[in-house]
């Protein structure tokens, strides 16, 4: 829900900051609990989670999983579900390192084509799902092992690599720095991601006052003005933040500013445009969104169409990262996606879920992947410990719901 | 008529956060009686029966139950059943996919060591249908029947529980006319045989015609009980709403028009049967600013010549032609039938109507989106909450902001979400399919007043109602519908319930 859904306000009535800060502990709280164990971390890795190094390949890693987390949360408020993401992922791999390795393609090139097989993979099932009417849990099941195979058997078992420069650079570059490294306090920076930082904090701010002008033209008081200004500090700090911690290592990753982009896009749609607003519709009641002249089944094949263009984005990013496309790929990786989104405060009946969320959900996901294997926890209690964290958020969500 | 007191409530008082649903509510039902409660949507009649039946068990209200002299603490509805105290609820609780008999013993399976005796099953069940008078076979599977049989199923289901206090909330809400009369004829002929009702209604004349006694609950308090000597429907309304509403039916001085509004040689055939045809024929008219009524028995058709009228969204091999303001229109989905300025507000509101998950202002805006948005599709905020608060206002919807989530809304004001969201569609033509089911006589007055707002605007309605009162108060003329054919057109001022029966009746012999 959004902020204007979690603080419904009586016009004449001036919220306190009591109600204020309730309605932002269930809007924030997410935050607060990624930050919370990202400072366990940092605590039980004895400093490592924070080091510049590990900020950048926490993002590095797990770029893939948010990037497939923004279709998966279309997917899921829509009432779907997809389980042949890591699949897709891992058979464009393949594609890609065909292309490139074999054939000699073009990377831009090639990547484009593979995103496009990836749109026609997700319209196929979208179609089997909106059309047919087959339930997308077993259309999905049904890629999920064909495109597993498909990639078996276009790789022969090898492992293809490595790539081209340029195609690696989508996952192991940084954005170039034109203005020059400043150095500040003895530490060397990368001047243009600090420029980019303020950039971006300048533009929340203006954004947030602009919201909150707009809701006090219409008499809708969300909350006291300085609960408001600490709110928005402590998030411009959390920013800049994160970002000065890139600058003093080497800057922006590419993948960042790719997912960067998709995530603001993802926000726009799904918060301000009429597309976004009918996949909750949908989501929330899809005989009365037929009934009010929405197209579900249109928008369903959309919607799959775009999750499998994001899934084939996120197998080049995954490829790009390993240097080569590998048979197994991709395998188990839609767990990990569904997982964050689910996190993410998304309903498994539809209707409910925000973007933001599901992206929070895959770094408190990723955090804990981080955080673990610095401290040298096995795999399997890792997998443990996972699983009952994805089942204590969603029950901690639901508790949380009820109570209110 | 005894004062042998079967059970007594006393001071319930039971509050959830921040709302204190019902408070020292007092009942007293005499053995024997059929005793109606009544009382506006939100009053805590529904409630009520929850505490009583062990829904919200023992402890989460205060105040006593007795029943046959005893006290009572359910600690849920197993406790209240063993008693032979049952619910039967608004919404059945039926599993569609399993046989009539499978649902009769839902939970109370005849069975030795788990395993289920099916001879015994059947048995059973055939005496009880028996008893109920359905005729139909117990392993008819419940998606086969219709909503009338299925209430006498749940009532066979009650039966076979040894029921003794039998409780039904609103049972008549979804039934036509004459499944109504024989379920109302049921409870008298149990009601002989010894057995207690109580029956939570709307339909003061259901009342008036069964009840012994009626309590009438209002804003969570029992207001008084009264004996079938003391009960009019003026006194059961004052009570209700706590005024006197003078007429129940606002006054509409018609200016009407020239014709907006055709279908023609409309046909539709059944969507899994296309065998079956469905409507068959039908022709009608509405003009600017008339209300026009379409009278029908359930199962007549009427909301499936709505609905397929409305984008094709049922039946096949439809056939006909639409004419809006004498043009042809192309209503073959529902993006064009709302483009070509029809808006249809569904039957049932929670199932067809309405988000009950998202609030007011998206609920009303979603079949218009284009109006609040850029070309390019980005909604604009502003012009998206000036709207819904326009709506909202304009509709009388009760509620902190247009930020309340229609699902926490009571049924009259869901049923104002829904019109609002018609109306922002600013349709030529709205069809009202049942616009005032289940929602209170207050209510009810308000909607009356919105269609009859609609029409002094110009704008061409065509109400599809289960009561015909409620036609004959509100309509300029009415259609009679019957087996998908329509038997009968008559002026508001020459019809009766009488006509509208006859017609039936006689379409009846015509299609025999």
């Amino acid at each position: 829900m959004s902020t204007e859904t979690a603080a419904p306000t009586v016009s004449s009535a001036k919220a306190t900051a009591q109600d204020a800060i309730k309605a932002n502990l269930r809007e924030y709280g997410l935050v607060l609990a990624l930050i919370a164990i990202m400072i366990f971390f940092q605590f039980t890795t004895n400093g490592v989670l924070f080091k510049p190094v590990n900020l950048t390949n926490l993002i590095l890693q797990n770029s893939y999983i948010i990037v497939m987390a923004l279709g998966m949360l279309l997917v899921i408020v829509a009432g779907h579900i997809d389980l042949s993401v890591g699949s897709v992922a891992g058979f464009i791999g393949a594609v890609a390192a065909v292309l490139m390795v074999d054939f000699g393609f073009n990377p831009f090139l090639a990547g484009l084509i593979c995103i496009c097989v990836g749109a026609v993979i997700g319209g196929v099932q979208g179609y089997f799902i909106a059309y047919m009417k087959i339930p997308s849990f077993i259309v999905t099941l049904a890629g999920m092992l064909v495109f597993k195979g498909l990639a078996l058997w276009l790789l022969g078992g090898r492992s293809v690599g490595p790539f081209q420069p340029e195609f690696q650079m989508l996952s192991a570059g940084f954005i170039p720095d034109p203005i020059g490294p400043w150095t500040i306090g003895g530490v060397k920076l990368h001047a243009t991601t600090i420029v980019i930082a303020l950039l971006i904090v300048a533009g929340m701010l203006y954004a947030a006052l602009k919201s909150r002008r707009n809701r006090e033209s219409h008499g809708y008081d969300a909350e006291p003005f300085g609960f408001f200004v600490l709110k928005n500090v402590v998030m411009a700090g959390i920013v800049l933040f994160l970002l000065y911690m890139l600058a003093s290592y080497r800057g922006l990753p590419n993948v960042l500013v790719v997912m960067g982009v998709l995530i603001a896009v993802f926000v726009f749609v799904t918060k301000r445009m009429t597309f976004g607003r009918r996949i909750y519709a949908m989501g929330g009641n899809v005989k009365a969104a037929a009934l009010s002249g929405i197209h579900t089944e249109r928008l369903t094949f959309y919607i799959f169409a775009i999750m499998g263009a994001l899934a084939a984005l996120a197998g080049l990013i995954f490829a790009a990262r390993l240097n080569m496309a590998t048979p197994k790929a991709g395998a188990g990786m839609e767990l990990d996606v569904i997982a964050a989104v689910f996190i993410g405060g998304a309903s498994a009946l539809g209707g409910v879920g925000q973007v933001a969320g599901a992206v929070i959900g895959a770094f408190i996901m990723g955090v804990m992947n981080n955080g673990m294997s610095i401290m040298g926890i096995n795999i399997d209690w890792q997998q443990v410990i996972k699983g009952l964290v994805l089942l204590g958020a969603v029950a901690f969500d639901l508790y949380n719901k009820k109570k209110a | 008529m005894s004062d042998d007191i079967i059970l007594e409530m006393r001071d319930i008082t039971k509050t959830f956060p921040g709302v204190k649903a019902l408070e020292n509510v007092n009942l007293k039902v005499r053995r024997g009686d059929i005793h109606a409660i009544c009382g506006e949507n939100g009053a805590g009649k529904s409630t009520l029966m929850k505490v009583l039946s062990g829904v919200y068990p023992f402890g989460s209200y205060s105040g006593d139950i007795r029943y046959e002299g005893q006290e009572c603490r359910f600690n849920g509805i197993h406790d209240s059943e063993k008693r032979g105290i049952v619910i039967i609820h608004q919404e059945l609780a039926l599993v569609p996919m399993l046989s009539i008999a499978e649902n009769m013993f839902l939970g109370n399976e005849q069975a030795t060591n788990g395993i289920i005796n099916w001879d015994k099953v059947r048995r059973r069940a055939a005496e009880l249908l028996k008893k109920v008078g359905l005729r139909e076979d117990p392993d008819t599977l419940i998606t086969n029947i219709g909503t009338g049989k299925q209430q006498l199923v749940e009532i066979a289901k009650a039966l076979a529980k040894d029921v003794r206090l039998l409780i039904l909330d609103e049972p008549t809400a979804s039934l036509s006319e004459k499944d109504s009369q024989s379920l109302l004829d049921l409870l008298v002929e149990f009601k002989a045989q010894g057995m207690t009702s109580i029956m939570i209604s709307h339909k003061l004349n259901e009342i008036k015609r069964i009840a012994d006694q009626i309590t009438i609950i209002r804003d969570g308090q029992s207001i008084e009980t009264m004996d079938k000597a003391d009960i009019t429907e003026d006194r059961i309304v004052t009570s209700m709403v706590g005024r006197s509403l003078e007429n129940r039916y606002p006054h509409r001085e018609p200016a009407i028009g020239e014709t907006i509004f055709e279908v023609k040689n409309w046909s539709v055939h059944h969507p899994l049967h296309p065998e079956r045809q469905i409507i068959k024929n039908v022709n009608l008219s509405v003009r600017k600013g008339e209300v026009v009524g379409i009278a029908g028995l359930m199962g007549a058709g009427r909301t499936e010549l709505a609905m397929s009228v409305f984008g094709r969204s049922y039946g096949t091999n439809i056939s006909g032609e639409v004419l809006l303001h004498g043009k042809p229109a192309d209503t073959s989905s529902v993006g064009k039938a709302v483009k070509a300025g029809l808006a249809y507000a569904t039957e049932d509101r929670k199932v067809y109507g309405l988000n009950l998950i998202d609030h007011i202002k998206h609920n009303v805006t979603v079949a218009n989106l284009p109006a609040v948005s850029s070309r390019s599709g980005v909604i604009d905020d502003n012009a998206e909450i000036r709207a819904a608060n326009e709506y909202r206002k304009k509709t009388n919807i009760r509620s902190s902001s247009v930020y309340q989530i229609t699902g926490n809304l009571s049924g009259g004001n869901q049923q104002k979400v829904v019109l609002s969201k018609w109306l922002f569609a600013n349709p030529d033509v709205l069809i009202l399919d049942e616009p005032t089911r289940g929602i209170d006589v207050g209510a009810k007055y308000e909607i009356y007043t919105i269609i009859n707002k609609l029409a002094d605007e110009g704008k061409g309605i065509l109400v599809i109602s289960s009561e015909m009162p409620e036609l004959l108060g509100i309509c300029d003329r009415i259609y009679v519908l019957n087996e998908g054919r329509i038997v009968g057109e008559m002026n508001a001022s020459e019809a009766s319930q009488e006509k509208i029966m006859r017609a039936i009746v006689r379409g009846e012999e015509k299609a025999a």
